[in-house]
């Protein structure tokens, strides 16, 4: 069975509204995620996906960040 | 952003000068445009390098780079400086803008308290609210935030709830009334008795919510998502081929001169007026609907909110008070005190509702000794005797199972009919009551274009119709059980026009399928109900129903401004692009057209954060 589960991250630094639609493209993109969202304003990262592959997920989702705009740290929320 | 803003400063001196000083000075003149051309743009330089080689290449700095370089490359020195001395300025008032909107989202934050006072033994600790257990005894002090849901046991005092509520009327707590956290107390001292963990108080629940509003994005913002990513690469493709195809198929045109055009068209070409400036609009109505006391959990509710053409009410806890309170006592023979007194002692053993609500009337004290033998006949009421006396207290079917003659009561509500000793004393009325602002909003709904409201009940006709009549709305439907609301919903479903939408306001209790099936679900008095706040799409934190129509006009407002935006971004720019095409507009026109527009539209957004008026 498929389990979902969801982290919440937030953007240090993101600096661009268009970015952020971008970044959540491209994460949204990505094998097992179910749904994902950044708010610009909150600079909240909410993502949800396949318990087993949210490790991944994570990691291929900060290289997306770092691509679109180098500043923006991706932090625990 | 000092340092920007003094780079932007310095900058600006030094283009203002060059321009003075014309092409007198050639050599000095060109020196110091370059010279303010570094100092102002050379980040947007570095990182238009940085991103190409992460392989991005229809950002905004990769944009303004080729812009401005461009610019510089045919001689047009000066309007070379201006693309990236503006794109700063609009850069710096755009994250100014956000950071201010960033700011009004803290505030709302602010209602987190960050300590709670324990006692333990005989000293008061201040630890975590996330450490304070259910049961813990905990103090609080004038001027503190209220940081766990509990029990008042000691003191009394005045009650600030306006960051939860919107209400600016403080409310007074004693001991044993219910206070909830994220309140301030405004003076007295009191011990509360935590009944909710940190972690499931209102304060975290509503902290919840608003950081996470806006997630849900409404259909405009994914709109002009969309669009922005289409946009940008075709713009940029037609100003590549607006520099090359003309000159070499128009005789006499100059590559110089398409060259120019081209270049204003990467200028328009930047997204970021429409990416920002849609969100932030649907931000500020989320913002300022909470500060009435309205939590909306995304964009699109309000949009759905705004195209509303049909509301639902429940009746119970929404339309009225959900509080059966006495309404009329009619006595025969003995007066209306003896008679409530009576039935007051007949019920004194009884927990259901009605019984209640006859106690609570009755203000004096109940000498359990006078009562001697209590029957409840299931369905019927009760029979007892009180002072060697036989009371009668039930409903119509009671009295006709005793062969009482009663005299029958055919109003809204529950009858309670009683007799001593056989015969018949009169009765009382006991009714749910309408909030005194639910006429004023079903009128207010109306004035703001709702078509349709519709009230739907458990209630027996009687009393449906009586307060449908009362409020002046259109169509009520009585006698149902919870799982018949959504029957009726759908039923109405049917019935509405395509594009209206449907709401449904209830408190949550179990109404929550119906919640959910609905366009948009409100519910009512969410402080303290979890039910209602998270099947519920939109909140309103008291109980006031007037809120419903103060939410659609922040709605209207909000989408309004959305629109305005969107209307007005993609105009401006559309309008830039032909008349830069066509050669009418100089590469100034295109600034405006990237910058102004940014700054325009976000102004305009921050209006949708004023709701004062509404």
């Amino acid at each position: 069975m498929v389990v979902n589960m969801k982290k919440v991250f937030r953007l240090e630094g993101l600096g661009c509204a268009n970015c952020a639609a971008k970044m959540e493209m491209k994460i949204g993109e990505l094998d097992g995620v179910d749904s994902v969202s950044v708010n610009f304003i909150t600079t909240k990262l909410v993502i949800e996906a396949e318990d087993d592959k949210m490790d991944s997920i994570i990691k291929s989702a900060e290289k997306i960040i770092r691509k679109i705009e180098p500043d923006t740290k991706l932090k625990k929320a | 952003m000092k340092k920007r803003l003094w780079r932007i400063i310095i900058g600006a001196v030094l283009f203002t000068t060059a321009l003075i000083i014309g092409n007198k000075g050639a050599g000095l003149n060109y020196a110091l445009f370059l010279l303010s051309y570094i100092i102002v743009g050379y980040d947007v330089l570095l990182q238009a390098v940085k991103n190409i080689l992460h392989g991005n290449v229809f950002d905004e700095n990769f944009l303004m780079s080729i812009a401005s370089i461009g610019a510089f490359a045919i001689g047009e020195h000066p309007e070379g400086v201006a693309v990236m001395l503006f794109y700063q300025i609009g850069e710096l008032f755009q994250s100014y803008a956000v950071n201010q909107s960033r700011k009004s989202i803290a505030s709302l934050m602010d209602i987190r308290p960050d300590y709670a006072n324990v006692k333990r033994g005989n000293s008061l600790i201040q630890v975590d609210p996330d450490e304070v257990q259910i049961g813990d005894i905990i103090v609080i002090k004038a001027g503190e935030k209220v940081p766990l849901d509990g029990l008042v046991m000691e003191g009394s005092s005045m009650i600030d709830t306006s960051a939860l509520t919107g209400e600016s009327v403080p409310r007074e707590v004693v001991a044993g009334d219910n206070l909830l956290s994220g309140c301030i107390n405004i003076n007295g001292l009191i011990t509360v008795e935590v009944i909710k963990e940190f972690g499931e108080s209102t304060v975290s629940k509503i902290l919840d919510l608003v950081e996470n509003a806006s997630s849900k994005k409404s259909k405009s913002e994914q709109f002009i998502t969309r669009f922005a990513r289409y946009y940008t690469p075709i713009v940029v493709i037609i100003a590549v081929l607006l520099a090359l195809i003309p000159p070499l198929v128009i005789d006499g045109a100059e590559f110089k001169d398409w060259i120019y055009r081209a270049l204003s068209f990467l200028v328009v070409s930047c997204p970021c007026a429409l990416v920002i400036s849609v969100p932030l609009s649907f931000f500020g109505g989320i913002g300022g609907a909470s500060k009435k006391g309205i939590l909306v959990k995304g964009g699109n509710y309000l949009e759905v909110l705004a195209q509303t053409e049909t509301i639902v009410f429940d009746k119970t806890g929404t339309l009225t008070k959900g509080v059966f309170e006495v309404q009329k006592i009619t006595s025969v023979g003995i007066s209306e005190e003896e008679l409530l007194e009576i039935s007051a002692y007949a019920e004194y053993y009884s927990s259901h509702p009605i019984s209640n609500s006859i106690k609570r009337a009755y203000k004096g004290d109940i000498d359990s000794n006078r009562i001697s033998k209590v029957d409840e006949i299931p369905g019927h009421g009760v029979e007892a005797i009180i002072d060697g006396k036989q009371i009668l207290a039930g409903n119509s079917k009671l009295m006709d199972r005793m062969e009482i003659p009663y005299k029958p009561e055919e109003l809204a509500g529950t009858t309670v009919y009683v007799a001593v000793g056989g015969r018949y004393v009169g009765s009382i009325l006991i009714a749910d009551e309408i909030k005194s602002d639910s006429l004023e909003a079903i009128k207010g709904l109306k004035g703001s274009g709702i078509s349709n409201t519709v009230m739907l009940t458990g209630d027996n006709k009687g009393a449906g119709m009586a307060v449908a009549k009362e409020l002046g709305i259109s169509k009520v439907y009585t006698d149902l059980l919870p799982a018949d609301k959504v029957d009726k919903i759908e039923e109405l479903f049917e019935e509405k026009s395509d594009k209206g939408k449907l709401a449904f306001v209830g408190d949550g209790i179990n109404d929550a399928p119906v919640l959910a099936r609905a366009d948009v679900g409100i519910a009512m008095g969410g402080l303290g109900s979890d039910a209602a706040i998270e099947a519920a799409d939109i909140v309103i934190m008291d109980d006031k129903p007037s809120k419903i129509t103060t939410a659609i006009k922040i709605a209207k407002k909000t989408l309004g401004i959305a629109y305005q935006n969107i209307v007005f971004a993609i105009g401006v720019k559309v309008i830039v692009l032909i008349l830069s095409g066509l050669g009418f507009a100089t590469m100034w026109a295109a600034v405006f057209a990237d910058v102004g527009v940014t700054v325009i539209a976000i102004l305009n957004s921050f209006r949708a954060l004023k709701v004062k008026d509404l």
